[in-house]
């Protein structure tokens, strides 16, 4: 999101999801939308079969999508920035680009075109495998669309290189004046129900809900106010993946985890049990005793979202009801009903009756939920921010007519090579991501029998060539090793992985992909490469 | 008579260019019955169930699959069309295995509804077509119950057309017609991907949800609209639940979804009710759990908390909202971190 936030002022999704299916092109690129966000899937292939839009997929796998797509552009991973600045270079030489959107709304435009020039279709070649001729076709597509979308995920954002991936679609975007238009925009999926809510809220090291800085001291004055407190920390937080390595230096000694299981979902997983082992005191509240609970000293139950009333904000920033449907299961509790006792027990009562009054809370502090009612919800079933007042019938896309931030700024960005590339050691790249019949760590869908009959075990899926090369039969066993770990899994000889690459779900504990995977980050947005690694696959030796 | 003006049942209606007539009298809150017209799917005219009489017309007209056109005079419920309608029903009755004692549709099928309706007793063609009853049990979502199905092709046009996931298509051909997944296989051995549309779009009993067999009829059923805790996309969903256990979930017709779901959203709620829920607080004690009260693990929680700001400081203790967690719930915690422990810490999974 540190992507976007630079660029247009807003880290979300700039769009709606049923504006998809109006888009007249739609780029999809490090999204397996198909699997991860089905429902959104379905509006861009509508797009496609029923109202005859064009889809250009830009991804290493042949994923599902492939096979509605008007052009597939199979770049190598990691090599997102080369390909985006690629189609960037055509659209400008062929004058595609909207001139008036760039001189009224933009900046930077003179060192994007700078920058760009310099790969040309026949160097992207090169470095990402798209052919030339592919290239050129794809950003005809996009740049000649009257309003044309972007719609990315973690394929985009789990890089060394993450920031730079997403701040060249938006440049891509603005190129074209795509953003502050219906149908357009820059669209990252979410990939869990309430991440867009946890960044919101201020579930973040360095802002208060509604992206309020705790750096600035008028925002802390205000919530000072508000909650009737003094001296709110002014100091930058460390994010989760700092606060780990944080812990054996003796800088964080205690943690509380709601509904967190870092154990399977960390890069490195082995460089996670270490530091939480190290921990004076580890408060773990979930549905289930996770693989991270079993490491805490105290474990909390807590209510499933079926046992409690509430709001989630989806993918594209819409609030929406939670209602309990039946009562708390055994002795757990709603988590908000855990988090005001123990404040309490800490000299600070939190006396909400129900989650109704800490919205209430909420909308006070929060500009951008200031309108938003649980009335509204109820009569209204939904209500996307920014929605400042009662009056206001929220945003459906964001950006018309200025940017949050005045003016959308272009950044010029050269390609970088991911952080681990694949030698004669660790020959084939590894990607990793879900797959449609399981979620994340697998603590509730594993638990699900429909679904475990259809993904009951991690497979390695790997491309035929690669497999024959290996003397790898479909179904067997393999041991796959990078240079922090193995693992040993069924291999899955599938038409989506293309030569050169393999992908692993992170899904499976006994099969933990994420001892692999690398934990270099993305130097802003700390997100770690999940993307790319090198590995080598073998036999298991029967 | 102006343009877009058109007259049903004696009232004079305007009408959108490009409606059909049963999208003009819908939007006259007139119901037309059907059984193959489906949301967001293009019309098929396959059940004849919604047939009308246009005057000027030699026949009587599929309402879901004629334009409406200005200056139509239209009967929706004149004695030649009711006389129809019995008689579609009357073949649809008799052309399947339509027991409604032990069916899961009872009480929300739509055939059943209409046999009440045009008070179709007993069928005029007793003896059921010479073609096997397949039932299809193979799996652990969705039951095929072929003797139930009246080749409305809903489901198909849902497959094809709402979720575009393309697994399932008319096969065969006459009395043979037959819903096929790839080249008539099982679901389990094709491509379908269990979305479930297909089941919420059956108006009978012929696709069932096998987690909801047996375990209640629909009326003995509260329906609670809820948001899906699955991805990120926030489908609107209503969770059926009868004694405190969930029973099924459908799509809700709302953004934004429009009643669409996916596998998990549809079939993955099981872990609600999961044996291995955690049901009581849990503190370690040379490295083993035992169970404890609430307010002792509360306590031990805010005394060791309040102990390691004290002596350490508020910037030692770090909090992990969570992705999986409410707004209120999110909100309260960055609040306890903040603003009574003292730390900005805070922090969640986005980034993974």
């Amino acid at each position: 999101m540190a992507g976007l936030a630079a660029t247009f002022g807003s880290g979300a999704m700039t769009n709606s999801i049923a504006e998809l299916e109006e888009a007249d092109c739609t780029l999809v690129t490090g999204s397996n939308t198909t699997e991860t966000h089905p429902v959104i899937a379905t509006r861009l292939k509508r797009a496609v079969r029923l109202h005859h839009k064009s889809l250009i997929v830009i991804d290493p796998r042949r994923i599902d999508l492939v096979r509605h797509a008007t052009i597939w552009l199979r770049q190598h991973p990691g090599t997102d920035v080369a390909v985006i600045n690629g189609l960037m270079h055509v659209i400008i030489e062929e004058n595609l680009h909207d001139q008036a959107y760039i001189a009224e709304r933009t900046e930077n435009f003179a060192a994007l075109r700078e920058t760009v020039a310099r790969y040309t279709p026949e160097y992207v070649e090169q470095i990402s495998g798209v052919p030339a001729a592919d290239l050129r076709c794809a950003a005809r597509l996009y740049g000649a669309a009257k309003a044309a979308a972007i719609v990315y995920a973690m394929g985009i954002t789990q890089h060394t290189t993450g920031t730079d991936n997403v701040k060249s679609l938006a440049n891509l975007a603005m190129l074209c004046g795509n953003v502050g238009i219906r149908a357009g925009g820059v669209n990252p999926l979410r990939g869990q129900n309430n991440v867009q809510g946890a960044c919101d809220m201020g579930g973040l090291p360095n802002v208060f809900s509604g992206y309020q800085s705790v750096t600035d001291p008028d925002r802390r004055w205000k919530m000072e106010a508000a909650w009737g407190v003094r001296n709110l920390p002014d100091w930058l937080g460390l994010t989760m993946t700092e606060m780990l390595p944080a812990i054996p230096e003796g800088k964080i000694k205690a943690l509380y985890i709601i509904g967190e299981n870092p154990v399977i979902s960390d890069a490195d997983a082995d460089q996670v049990i270490n530091p939480l082992q190290h921990l004076d005191f580890l408060v773990v509240q979930d549905i289930f005793l996770t693989e991270t609970g079993k490491l805490a000293h105290v474990v909390l139950p807590a209510a499933s979202f079926a046992e409690k009333d509430g709001t989630f904000t989806n993918t594209e920033r819409r609030v929406a009801r939670v209602r309990q449907v039946i009562p708390p299961v055994g002795d757990s509790r709603p988590d908000w009903q855990i988090i005001a006792e123990i404040s309490r027990r800490l000299g600070h009562p939190m006396p909400f009756a129900d989650p109704q009054a800490i919205f209430e809370e909420i909308r006070r502090v929060t500009p951008s939920y200031a309108g938003i009612t649980y009335d509204r919800l109820e009569t209204e079933g939904g209500l996307q921010w920014p929605c400042p007042h009662p009056d206001h019938p929220g945003t459906v896309y964001l950006h018309q007519g200025q940017f949050t931030r005045g003016r959308g700024q272009f950044f010029a960005i050269d390609y970088r090579e991911p952080a681990e590339m694949p030698d004669a050691d660790y020959p084939l790249v590894l990607t990793t991501g879900r797959v449609l019949y399981q979620y994340h760590t697998g603590t509730m869908s594993r638990r699900a029998p429909g679904l475990m009959e259809k993904a009951p075990e991690c497979r390695v899926e790997i491309a035929a060539g690669d497999a024959a090369r290996l003397d790898i039969t479909e179904g067997e066993m393999v041991r796959v090793k990078s240079r922090r770990g193995e693992l040993v899994a069924r291999a899955l000889v599938s038409t989506k992985a293309v030569p050169g690459t393999i992908f692993i779900p992170f899904h499976y504990y006994e099969a933990a992909v994420n001892k692999l995977t690398i934990a270099a980050l993305d130097p802003v947005a700390k997100i770690p490469e999940y993307k790319v690694c090198a590995v080598r696959i073998e036999k298991v030796k029967a | 008579m102006p343009p877009s003006m058109l007259t049903i049942n004696g009232a004079r209606l305007t009408f959108e260019s490009g409606q059909t007539i049963l999208e003009a009298a819908r939007g006259a809150a007139i119901e037309v019955p059907t059984l193959c017209d489906y949301k967001g799917t293009i019309p098929s005219g396959a059940c004849r169930v919604c047939v009308v009489e246009v005057q000027g017309a030699r026949t009587l007209l599929p309402a879901c699959a004629t334009a409406a056109t200005p200056g139509m005079v239209v009967q929706t419920e004149s004695p030649r069309v009711v006389a129809a309608r019995r008689m579609v029903i009357e073949l649809l009755l008799a052309s399947g295995n339509h027991q409604c004692l032990v069916c899961e549709a009872n009480g929300e099928c739509e055939l059943q509804a209409l046999a009440y309706r045009y008070q179709v007793e007993t069928p005029a063609f007793a003896n059921p077509p010479d073609t096997p009853y397949y039932y299809e049990d193979d799996n652990s979502m969705i039951v095929r119950d072929f003797s139930k199905c009246v080749m409305c092709g809903r489901c198909v046009r849902a497959c094809n057309e709402r979720q575009v996931n393309q697994a399932i298509a008319i096969g065969y051909r006459g009395a043979h017609n037959k819903i096929v997944a790839r080249g008539d296989y099982p679901y389990i051995n094709s491509d379908c991907v269990f979305c479930g549309e297909c089941v919420q779009a059956c108006p009978v009993g012929a696709l069932l949800d096998k987690q909801a067999r047996g375990r209640g009829r629909p009326w003995e059923l509260t329906r609670v609209r809820t948001t899906c805790p699955y991805c990120g996309v926030g489908c609107q969903m209503d969770v059926l639940v009868k004694d405190n256990r969930i029973v099924k979930v459908t799509g809700a017709d709302a953004v934004p979804n429009d009643g669409k779901l996916c596998v998990k959203g549809r079939f993955g709620w099981n872990f609600v009710h999961h044996s291995d829920r955690l049901t009581t607080p849990l503190i370690k004690e040379n490295g083993v759990f035992r169970e404890a009260s609430w307010d002792e693990a509360l306590n031990l929680v805010a005394s060791r908390l309040r102990e390691i700001r004290d002596q350490a400081g508020p910037d030692k203790i770090g909090g992990w909202c969570s992705a999986r967690v409410t707004n209120e719930e999110n909100y309260l915690m960055q609040k306890l971190m903040r603003a009574v422990i003292g730390t900005n810490h805070v922090d969640h999974c986005a980034r993974l």
